[in-house]
């Protein structure tokens, strides 16, 4: 099972065990990270889901699609590195991936 | 497959009274949300969360979309999957209803005859679904468990009432294969919250998956159908406070920072009536997770001395089929309704505006108008008609203009 790092608002650093198959954003709230409060549920809504991601790790995601990056833009606190984690789901492939919880709105 | 080894029934200890610094009644949304921001805001007092529902607090909304289309299981709509008890010290109380406020003593009494005092008491207990004799409704797990396993032996599915729950609904049941015939009494579906263009793309898609809309209609045979569904509003769960002497009448009324006119008593969510500052002068009570989620945190910063007034642009969200419906703002007395981009294209937005300001928008399949409307919300800036109508030209850059 793949370990996902995540650094919250509070800088503290925390590895997960990630479930493959799901999303990072289910990921990171079965792990406890409450910052993380995913309004809508995962249906690319909302972006109260939104993480900062290794930059190391951008290339290893699926393509950002109109609607995520629509919705980023309503982040004040968007960068290059941002996605919503309820649009990335978690493999083998991500095992490793460093993500940051981003200022809340 | 009820949760019930999820229970954690530990306030039964004897007769003695117990007491909570805050106690908060409502498991839903509102509720669960009060608990984990007090904590996080750094309360240390001791927390009671008791509900009537036996479940951990879980999310309402899939409730009509994943979760009845069985792509998504109780345990995947928990509200946060952790354990309150262990990981943040909030004794939950399933299985109680309150029935009695005494404000002079702070005590609530349950049905079950269980005294409990408070120091403040958090009122988190939403709505109740009106009712149709015969007819199932959608409002709990328990609802929706019990409508599922009826499924497999129905074909012909009657719901009644084509608000958001009854649309959402029928796109489910109809993608499930099931022959759905939609009730509805006003003349158009989503009478009450959105303006006639969407109602009429509504049913369109509706009528374009099979779904048989009835308009005008207020008594339709239920013989002729093997399930019936009622999704036809809430009454607030408030009269317990009523009775207790909070002003109110549908809902309970609030401040702008959730207290109710009892002292120490406090409210939140659906069952809250309030002057929303982006709403119509009138007190309103709003049905949303935005608004149980963002008056939850009111109330959790003012206990926590760190009081903040509710001033949050109201949003929701509703997916039908492929559609993806997004509102941002209150529509609530517009005067004026513009289509801005051609719904044939199954992408466009409905915008109210109120003397001349943009106060809302519907926006069907456009991410991007949610998105930037709602900063023409926030500035009140007057937009001429034509402007905003023009899909080409980005909302952005109206409020620049
Ligand atoms: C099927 C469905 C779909 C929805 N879809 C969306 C959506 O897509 N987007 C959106 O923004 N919103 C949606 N909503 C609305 C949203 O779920 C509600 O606004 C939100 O749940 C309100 O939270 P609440 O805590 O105020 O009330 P609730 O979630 O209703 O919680 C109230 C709790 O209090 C308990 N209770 C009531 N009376 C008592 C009592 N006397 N004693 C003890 N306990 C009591 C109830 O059993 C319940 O558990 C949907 C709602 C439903 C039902
Ligand atoms: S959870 Fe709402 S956009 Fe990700």
């Amino acid at each position: 099972m793949p370990i996902v790092t995540v650094t919250t608002r509070d800088g503290r650093t925390k590895d997960l065990t990630a479930q493959n198959g799901r999303s990072l954003m289910e990921n990171l709230r079965a792990g406890g990270i409450e910052e993380i409060l995913a309004l809508c549920g995962g249906c690319c809504s909302c972006a109260t889901c939104h993480v900062y991601v290794d930059e190391d790790w951008l290339p290893a995601l699926p393509p950002i699609s109109a609607d995520e990056d629509d919705l980023l833009d309503s982040s004040g606190a968007r960068r290059p590195n941002s996605r919503l984690s309820c649009q990335i789901k978690v493999s083998d492939a991500l095992d490793g991936i460093a993500v940051t919880v981003a200022p809340e709105d | 497959m009820r949760r019930r080894r999820h229970r954690q029934r530990d306030h039964r200890r004897g007769a003695e009274l117990r007491h909570f610094d805050v106690l908060i009644v409502g498991t839903g949304h509102a509720g669960a949300t009060t608990a984990i921001h007090l904590r996080q805001l750094g309360n240390t007092g001791s927390i009671g969360l008791l509900g009537e529902e036996e479940e951990l607090p879980y999310e309402r909304p899939p409730l009509s979309k994943d979760y009845l289309a069985g792509k998504k299981s109780a345990a995947d709509i928990l509200f946060r999957p952790c354990n309150f008890r262990a990981e943040r010290d909030v004794t939950l109380i399933p299985g109680e209803r309150v029935v009695s406020i005494d404000p002079g003593a702070r005590t609530i009494g349950c049905a079950s005859g269980a005294t409990i005092s408070y120091g403040n008491l958090v009122w988190t207990a939403g709505g109740r679904p009106k009712r149709v004799a015969g007819a199932h409704v959608i409002r709990s797990l328990a609802d929706v468990d019990t409508l599922r396993a009826e499924l497999p032996s129905a074909t012909r599915i009657l719901i009644i009432g084509g608000g958001y729950i009854g649309l959402e609904a029928a796109a489910v049941l109809t993608s499930l294969g099931k022959q759905v015939t939609l009730a509805e009494a006003a003349d158009r579906v989503l009478a009450r919250c959105a303006a006639e263009p969407l109602s009429r793309f509504l049913e369109a898609e509706h009528r374009a998956h099979g779904v048989d809309i009835h308009l005008n209609t207020s008594s339709i045979d239920h013989n002729q159908h093997d399930l019936v569904i009622a999704g036809i509003g809430i009454l607030p769960n408030v009269d317990p406070l009523l009775q207790a002497g909070a002003e109110g009448a549908d809902g309970v009324l609030v401040d702008e920072h959730c207290r109710t006119t009892l002292p120490h008593v406090w409210a939140a969510g659906d069952c809250a009536l309030h002057h929303n500052p982006f709403g119509p002068a009138r007190p309103i009570r709003i049905e949303s997770v935005q608004n149980a989620s963002d008056m939850a945190t009111t109330i959790a910063r003012a206990l926590t001395g760190q009081p903040q007034p509710y001033r949050a642009v109201p949003w929701f969200w509703s997916n039908q089929y492929d559609l993806r419906l997004q509102t941002v703002g209150l529509s609530n007395d517009h005067d004026e309704v513009l289509v801005r981009g051609d719904p044939a294209t199954r992408k466009f937005a409905v915008i109210y505006r109120r003397a001349g300001r943009v106060i809302a928008l519907d926006c069907i399949n456009n991410v991007r108008d949610y998105v930037q409307g709602r900063g023409l919300i926030e500035s009140g800036v007057e937009v001429d008609a034509a402007l905003l109508a023009d899909p080409d030209r980005p909302l952005k850059s109206l409020l620049e203009s």
